[in-house]
């Protein structure tokens, strides 16, 4: 029945083939690249739906790009790059650079007294540290906070936010197109001026947004473990969080400082989509974001993860319910089987045909969830392939490590079917098209992929790519990656009750 | 031709050099000129009322080879029986895993999957719905899994099985997040453990579902008179419209689905408190019954919700967060839903060594609504928020298609986004003032502390008197109670 179905629908599938194509066509037409003379990339695509358009700024620079010591500070920067600039949040921008600098001065002297590895002076630390928390309350009589967000709020801005991952910055928003040189003065102003005001209160948000998503939340707990575990050498062993105690010693010298150095416009893609016109918004963006100034590009280079050689294992005990989870290491997004992986995401883990979802949850009936992704934590870089199951109640990690592992032997030795691979080649047509329609979704994907392959076409690729994957292919990446010695294990196990604690407010 | 050519040379001449003076670099943003966002009226989806009641709103969308369809349907776990909590969630999930009379729910996987399409079904507190979504070539099989599925489905006792254990399991997780016990707790203390919005699943009441009750509902409710289906994509929507008439035009009608009355018992004002010891961060929660957006207050209200606790630029994120550093979220404001009285809520997370600060400083910021009134520069970048934002509600077809069918839903005019723009237009300060102190009451309030009681700067205890809050979970038929274990 199901073959019958399949050989019926191959015609549709080949028709979609070409409908990709045209969709590469007709946004051909409509799409503007430049790579403008300080080495920025500007990506126009008009698409007038509705009178709004959306950005994405892509820094190709990331938790990885970290300093040693000063873990956390690429996210850190992204948050004071809110705070506003020279002429943005400021009552008097020349005295306030002078308080300032001597809120740099006070930190560092404090800094230097804490971290005496002996004979440190209690009594002075104290002085020190007033002296550096006065600096801050008189330069904050210089500032209008939240400016640079309210200027947006008012003209109607939606969805603004931020992000920092391993491998790279994002800033994005979107505003009704009349606010198109809004935008380009307010997102070029806050690379080309921006300035470190209460960096030592956002420091503390930024705290507590490591105590929400990971101190206080048994996964992120677990997450931050693994990840750490499955890394020895390459930077992608340290949280993009930051660790407290870097996080309590970076300043803000330390986030200009790794401004100055990864906020190059060779480092960045801006990417325009909505109801613009490319002959009118280029020039606009030429303007305001050609004067950022062009720089050498800094050492890259990062140490490269040796093969791993034997399985490593990390095991929390937790007053919640189980979780397995369970990586391999791969190359990076530009191997020539970066799709194969893909192709086997989508196999194990798509819809409720998935392999992970029948055999786990259908069939054994021993996980509420199972999948397997690629991706982790970022793809710049060799990274992972990783695998979790949720155990239903009574069931233990170690029965999902023996069912997943039963479903990467399978791969390994048997062909998929050709229904299978039909489901993955037509999915990831479809999911291509599905993901074009919305000018957020399309800002994204234009920048990152710019960004990647230095092409946005490679968007369209992807596809063509998976189509080329074959049986054969999954066979080998799975012979060839998914091995004892490849793997990293995370669990949480729940602990045994502590006897019986007084968990109440007295 | 030859002038024609000139001209046009010449215009895009005069263009150039016009847009070049508009776009020289400015000082600053106050230079920027912004020319009036030109009138855009999004294309309203056509609406069709079948003799048998049902609803059809006909929304076309060209951009992408892509048709998808929804249909609500009325009733959903509010009016389930409070014996059988979680009935809705399981019927959401069997409805489609259970397949319908012609094929098995796996059969509909495959059929499904092989063309990248997907039908789904969901239940929510008001109501059920299916939808589909699928590349516009395979509209013919989709839509007829589709109308399978809505008129015929078998609720296979197997998927039942599977559902139930999936629900067991959410129900002993339902502990293991701080911010999930917050948003739980905070809405039973807000509406009464026993409201229909408030009550939760438990191991009993997720056993006690049976096929039969699933089979149940599904009779009394799916019946066209209760649907409003809404479609939006590639197709002709005189194509579309003769499709639906044909298949669903014949279908009878049923009774309506009555509605129980949804009684709100708030808690007594005061401090609860549930025990984590495994956090360094208290989640902290502010809770009273709030209104209904039918209240002529509602526009007033949003304004408020914005300049108090709606962004960046509000008083709750200026002062906690920004000024004082004391949290990474914070927000809230006075709670609005269609139909039944919304949750006013406070939000925010801090460290457990702030925790009573972090209450303290929540009650200064409403204590200062009336020593230090919201300014008229608060409200007006308030409304301008809303108003320039406006757009965004209708930037796209399907958005529009949601926002009328939510309407229709819930019985408020079809023009209600426009009627909320007028409306927030003419609100003042005294507007907002008043609403402030009317629905945000400081002294009604139940605080929820979700935390490490063993880090905080102070007892609870200094502020009020404290109310431990149980949340350990009810075992199993068949197994017995554990100790009472707060915080596990």
């Amino acid at each position: 029945m199901k073959k019958h179905v399949v050989a019926f629908f191959a015609s549709i599938v080949i028709l979609n083939v070409f409908m990709c194509a045209q969709d590469l066509a007709s946004f051909e037409k409509r799409i503007t690249v430049k790579k403008l003379e300080n080495g920025l990339t500007a990506i126009i695509c008009e698409r007038p739906e509705a009178p709004v358009f959306s950005f994405f700024t892509h820094v190709d620079a990331g938790s990885v790009q970290d300093p040693m010591g000063k873990t956390g500070l690429a996210h850190m920067f992204e948050h004071m790059a809110f705070k506003g600039t020279d002429k943005i949040g400021t009552k008097d921008y020349a005295q306030e650079k002078l308080g300032l600098e001597k809120v740099e001065q006070a930190y560092a002297a404090y800094l230097r007294e804490r971290d005496k590895p002996i004979a440190r002076d209690e009594q002075k630390l104290k002085q020190l540290e007033k002296a550096w928390q006065d600096a801050i309350a008189d330069a904050q009589k210089y500032v209008k906070p939240n400016e640079f967000s309210q200027i947006l709020d008012s003209n109607g801005v939606e969805g603004m936010n931020a992000s920092t991952n391993e491998d790279e910055t994002s800033y994005y928003y979107s505003l009704p197109s009349n606010r198109l040189e809004l935008w380009a003065y307010m997102e070029s102003e806050r690379f080309l001026h921006p300035v470190m005001r209460e960096f030592y209160k956002e420091r503390n948000v930024v705290i507590e947004e490591r105590r929400m998503r990971t101190d206080s939340n048994p996964i992120g707990r677990l997450l931050e473990q693994f990840v750490t575990a499955a890394y020895s050498a390459h930077p992608y062993h340290r949280p993009t969080i930051g660790w407290i105690s870097d996080l309590n010693s970076f300043s803000a010298t330390d986030a200009q400082s790794f401004f100055h150095q990864y906020y190059i416009p060779s480092n960045m893609v801006v990417t325009v989509v909505g109801d613009v016109k490319a002959s009118e918004a280029m020039p606009i963006i030429e303007k305001y974001f050609g004067s950022i100034p062009s720089q050498e590009r800094p050492d890259e280079r990062t140490t490269t993860e040796p093969p791993q050689n034997s399985e490593r294992r990390v095991l929390l005990q937790e007053m919640s319910q189980p979780i397995y989870l369970e990586g391999y290491h791969r190359p990076d997004y530009r191997s020539k089987d970066d799709a194969v992986y893909d192709a086997i995401s989508d196999l194990l883990s798509s819809g409720r045909t998935s392999r992970l979802y029948r055999a786990l949850v259908r069939d054994k009936k021993i996980a509420s969830d199972s999948a397997g992704f690629t991706g982790m934590p970022g793809n710049k870089y060799p990274h992972l392939f990783a695998f979790y199951a949720i155990p239903l109640p009574g069931h233990k990690p170690e029965e999902m490590a023996e069912a997943i592992h039963v479903e990467i032997e399978r791969m390994k030795n048997e062909d998929i079917s050709d229904d299978e691979l039909k489901m993955i080649k037509t999915r990831s047509k479809a999911n291509l098209i599905r993901s074009l329609d919305s000018n957020p979704g399309l800002a994204l994907q234009l920048a990152i992929y710019q960004s990647r392959y230095d092409d946005w076409r490679e968007l369209f690729y992807t596809v063509d790519r998976i189509d080329k994957v074959t049986k054969a292919d999954i066979r080998r990446i799975a012979g060839q990656t998914f091995t004892a010695t490849n793997r990293t294990v995370g669990i949480i196990e729940t602990a045994k009750p502590a006897a019986s604690q007084p968990g109440g407010e007295q | 031709m030859k002038r024609s050519k000139l001209i046009s040379s010449l215009l895009i001449l005069l263009g150039t050099l016009s847009m070049h003076s508009a776009i020289a670099q400015v000082a600053d943003w106050h230079q920027l000129k912004i020319a009036p966002l030109p009138p855009f009226h999004p294309k309203e989806p056509k609406r069709i009322e079948l003799p048998n009641g049902m609803v059809i709103f006909l929304q076309e969308d060209h951009e992408l080879p892509l048709i998808d369809g929804s249909a609500r349907i009325r009733g959903g776990s509010r009016s389930e029986a409070a014996a059988k909590a979680g009935m809705i969630d399981i019927y959401g999930e069997v409805w489609r895993t259970g397949g319908t009379k012609s094929q098995t729910g796996d059969q509909l996987d495959d059929f499904l999957e092989v063309r990248a399409a997907k039908v789904e079904t969901e239940g929510s507190a008001d109501s059920t719905s299916i939808n589909w979504s699928c590349l516009k070539q395979d509209l013919d099989d989709v839509f007829k899994a589709f109308t399978d599925l809505l008129r015929e489905p078998e609720f296979r006792a197997d998927k039942l099985d599977l559902a139930q254990r999936e629900m067991f399991d959410a129900i002993s997780r339902r502990n293991d997040d701080v911010g999930q016990i917050a948003a739980r707790e905070s809405t039973r203390l807000a509406y009464g453990p026993q409201n229909p919005y408030a009550r939760v699943a438990e191991y009993t009441t997720v056993a006690a579902v049976t096929r039969q009750d699933l089979i149940d509902w599904h009779k009394a409710h799916v019946h066209p008179n209760n649907i409003i289906l809404g479609v939006v994509g590639d197709f002709d929507s005189g194509q579309m419209e003769s499709r639906l008439r044909q298949v669903f035009g014949s279908w009878p009608k049923g009774p309506a689905v009555k509605e129980a009355e949804i009684k709100v018992e708030p808690a007594r004002p005061g401090y609860y408190f549930v025990a984590k010891s495994d956090v360094n961060q208290s989640s902290i929660r502010m809770v009273e019954p709030g209104t209904t957006r039918k209240n002529p207050d509602y526009f007033a209200i949003q304004v408020f919700n914005e300049a108090f606790g709606g962004g960046f630029s509000a008083r709750l994120m200026q002062q906690l967060r920004t000024a004082k550093g004391l949290a990474y979220g914070v927000g809230g404001g006075i709670g609005t839903s269609f139909d039944h009285l919304g949750i006013t809520r406070l939000s925010m997370a801090t460290k457990s060594e702030s925790t009573v600060e972090a209450i303290q400083g929540l009650y200064g910021e409403i204590d200062r609504l009336a020593k230090e009134p919201l300014t008229d520069e608060e409200i007006q970048r308030a409304k301008d928020t809303i108003l320039n934002s406006f757009v965004f509600n209708f930037d796209s077809p399907d958005k529009v298609l949601r926002e009328r069918m939510a309407y229709e839903f819930y019985g408020y005019p079809p023009d209600f986004l426009e009627r909320f723009r007028a409306g927030v237009e003419k609100i003042t300060p005294a507007d907002v003032s008043r609403v402030a102190s009317k629905y945000l009451h400081k002294d009604q309030l139940a605080v929820l502390v979700v935390g490490n009681a063993s880090e905080f700067d102070k007892p609870l205890s200094a502020l009020g008197q404290v109310s431990n809050v149980d949340i350990t979970i009810p075992p199993p038929p068949g197994e017995p109670q554990p100790p009472a274990q707060p915080g596990r």
